[in-house]
């Protein structure tokens, strides 16, 4: 049997030549950041002793503030469930600006199949359906929300793909559309109090096993699977792909309604954890999606990238959020922070991908 | 069973009021190779992309392993077992050997998840391993991105293909046009590895020493038709460019042109 350690036609495997997986670079940077906030800590004059990461008043058993990293990972965990499928999306050449919105349309619907009748014993108020739609069966409002995430995945792709109009227009056009149906749903007002099967898809660090939980399912379709080879085929060389055979526009819609499926489902999750919808959830986890993905080396030229980078990368947007109020910056200058850490992220992979042509 | 692989009779093509291809008569036959030459816009690629399905033809049969052929796109003429190697390599730069050379045809397990079956990596990395000796072809690590790769290896992975998916007739659209001199060598070993197994070959070329090197027979087009059909043993570059600037045609071709 041939070695597949060995090059063909007689020439040796250069060892020296295998490539460092850019999620190290990622780790490290992630490692390098918590560094920085935990000197800036103990050197800003205006900090106490407290450290960032560690436990330094004896407060918990283990040496980490769990505290902290529990609040870090919370923080991440509902928009990273989204920048897992807007991680495909990039991988496959593509974008999707309306995943944030869609989450507000979504809790909204969503949270008015998921009501509950009484609550501490007097009545809900705000029945959307009138009362039959009280109480139902967890799986009701969990299916409504997925069938909506994969409707509104399913016209974001077939335009894409069969109308060919860039995918920055077609999302842009239904991150409109999103938060308007968000909004005329219950003309502004909010649906809450859930039934208490309902509330416990949320609770506690719920969102963050579910993240965990489809980070390992899609690293695992995004590596072994049919569907993920394709994407990254796609993304790569669209036309090579439709030359060598593959539905390039079947294969795009699909992506596009996981993305939206994953993003309608981080609704359900919200609404769970909050108790409640209202038509402006949302706002901004798009941008924080895409950068997520983008910190963790996902190209927006496509074909590059993978669930481990985004996960990592959803760390170190959670590490320098809760940095940035551990340090004390004012939470003007956070956004501002953050957006120029998105465009560095942009600029490095830039400047890396630059290099790798120079070298081949 | 005859041994002819392919045959076209009359084949035309129109572009609206251009004639870019008329009355092209081509045989070829089992574990033959044949150039086709000709100046630009002389109507070799149009030809090609009549028999690979890229077009469709105005008028003219097409007989491929004994059937007459209707190709509605290329992946139908792939599946009829024509490869091509295009001259934009129809390749995907971030992933590496095996998922190039089974990129649409992946070998999966598991088939009734659909979309989400499972990848065969092992399988698909030993045909690969095994296509690649067969044309022996030299790359250093096929777990690397393509993108990684010189212009020769990316040309040989493309080749390779062909090879490794047991095709009926291979067309190269000039395989070395963007190559260097020992990429080029590379090539052509895998021309005549393909020469050696029987395979047949279509091979556009402007390269005469490498025509002169590789072929048994050379077609020339001039404005849109067939100018000669000459043996290799039977001319040499000068008589073969004499017909392609049209200073000669061919006599069984007279009045063509």
């Amino acid at each position: 049997m041939a070695d597949t350690k060995h090059g063909t036609g007689g020439l040796k495997f250069d060892e020296k030549k295998r490539t460092w997986p850019n999620e190290l670079n990622i780790f490290f940077a992630l490692i390098l950041i918590i560094v920085v906030f935990e000197v800036l800590g103990q050197t800003l004059p205006y900090m106490n002793d407290q450290s960032f990461l560690f436990d330094s008043r004896g407060r918990f058993d283990s040496i980490f503030n769990e505290a902290r990293l529990r609040i870090i990972i919370l923080q991440v965990s509902i928009i990273g469930i989204i920048s897992l499928g807007v991680t495909q999306v990039i991988i496959s050449g593509g974008i999707d600006l309306s995943s944030g919105p869609l989450v507000g349309a979504a809790a909204m619907i969503v949270m008015s199949f998921a009501q509950t009748e009484l609550v501490n014993g007097n009545p809900n108020p705000k029945a959307v359906f009138g009362t039959w739609a009280f109480d139902l069966p967890i799986l009701i409002p969990v299916f409504v929300g997925l069938a909506f995430g994969a409707f509104i995945g399913a016209i974001n792709g077939s335009l894409i793909a069969y109308t060919r109009i860039p995918p920055f227009i077609a999302t842009l056009g239904m991150f409109l559309i999103c938060r308007g149906i968000a909004q005329a749903w219950t003309r502004g007002k909010p649906v809450s109090f859930p039934t208490e099967g309902y509330a416990a898809l949320g609770t506690g660090m719920m969102p963050v096993y579910w993240f965990i939980g489809l980070a390992i399912v899609f690293h695992f379709i995004l590596k072994y699977t049919l569907y993920g080879k394709r994407t990254y085929a796609i993304g790569s060389n669209e036309d090579a792909a439709r030359m060598s055979g593959i539905n390039v526009q079947r294969h795009k819609v699909l992506v596009y309604m996981i993305a939206s499926m994953l993003a309608a489902f981080a609704a359900i999750i919200l609404s769970s954890k909050n108790l409640t919808a209202q038509s402006g959830m949302g706002i901004f986890y798009e941008l924080y999606a895409i950068a997520m993905a983008v910190i963790g080396g996902v190209s927006l030229t496509g074909g590059r990238g993978s669930i481990i980078g985004t996960v990592l990368g959803a760390m170190v947007f959670g590490v320098i959020q809760s940095g940035f109020t551990y340090i004390k910056l004012d939470a003007f200058y956070q956004l501002m922070a953050m957006g120029a850490i998105i465009i560095g992220a942009v600029v490095l992979d830039k400047v890396r991908q630059e290099r790798a042509m120079l070298r081949s | 069973m005859s041994d002819i692989i392919l045959e076209t009779k009359g084949l035309t093509k129109h572009y609206g009021g251009v004639h870019a291809l008329t009355d092209a008569d081509f045989v070829l036959r089992k574990g033959e190779h044949v150039a086709i030459m000709g100046d630009n816009g002389a109507g070799k690629s149009t030809f090609v992309r009549q028999i690979t399905g890229v077009e469709q033809r105005t008028s003219g049969t097409i007989t491929f392993d004994g059937k007459d052929v209707h190709f509605a796109g290329p992946i139908d003429a792939r599946e009829a077992g024509i490869e091509t190697v295009f001259q934009t390599l129809a390749l995907a730069d971030d992933l590496d050997v095996p998922d190039n050379l089974f990129l649409g045809r992946e070998i999966t397990r598991f088939n009734w998840l659909g979309p989400f079956r499972l990848l065969d990596y092992k399988a698909m990395r030993e045909a690969t391993i095994a296509g690649l000796e067969r044309t022996a072809v030299k790359i250093p690590n096929i777990n690397n991105t393509i993108q990684n790769m010189s212009g020769g290896q990316r040309q040989c992975v493309a080749i390779a293909r062909t090879a490794t998916f047991a095709s009926k007739l291979t067309i190269m659209d000039e395989p070395t046009a963007a190559l260097g001199v020992q990429e080029t060598a590379q090539v052509e070993n895998i021309v005549r590895t393909l020469k050696e197994a029987g395979e047949p070959l279509i091979l556009i070329s402007h390269n005469m020493r490498q025509v002169m090197d590789l072929v048994d027979r050379i077609v020339v087009f001039r404005r849109g038709r067939i100018v000669a059909n000459l043996k290799k043993e039977e001319t040499d570059g000068q008589d073969i460019v004499a017909y392609i600037t049209g200073a000669k045609t061919g006599a069984e071709y007279e009045g063509a042109a």
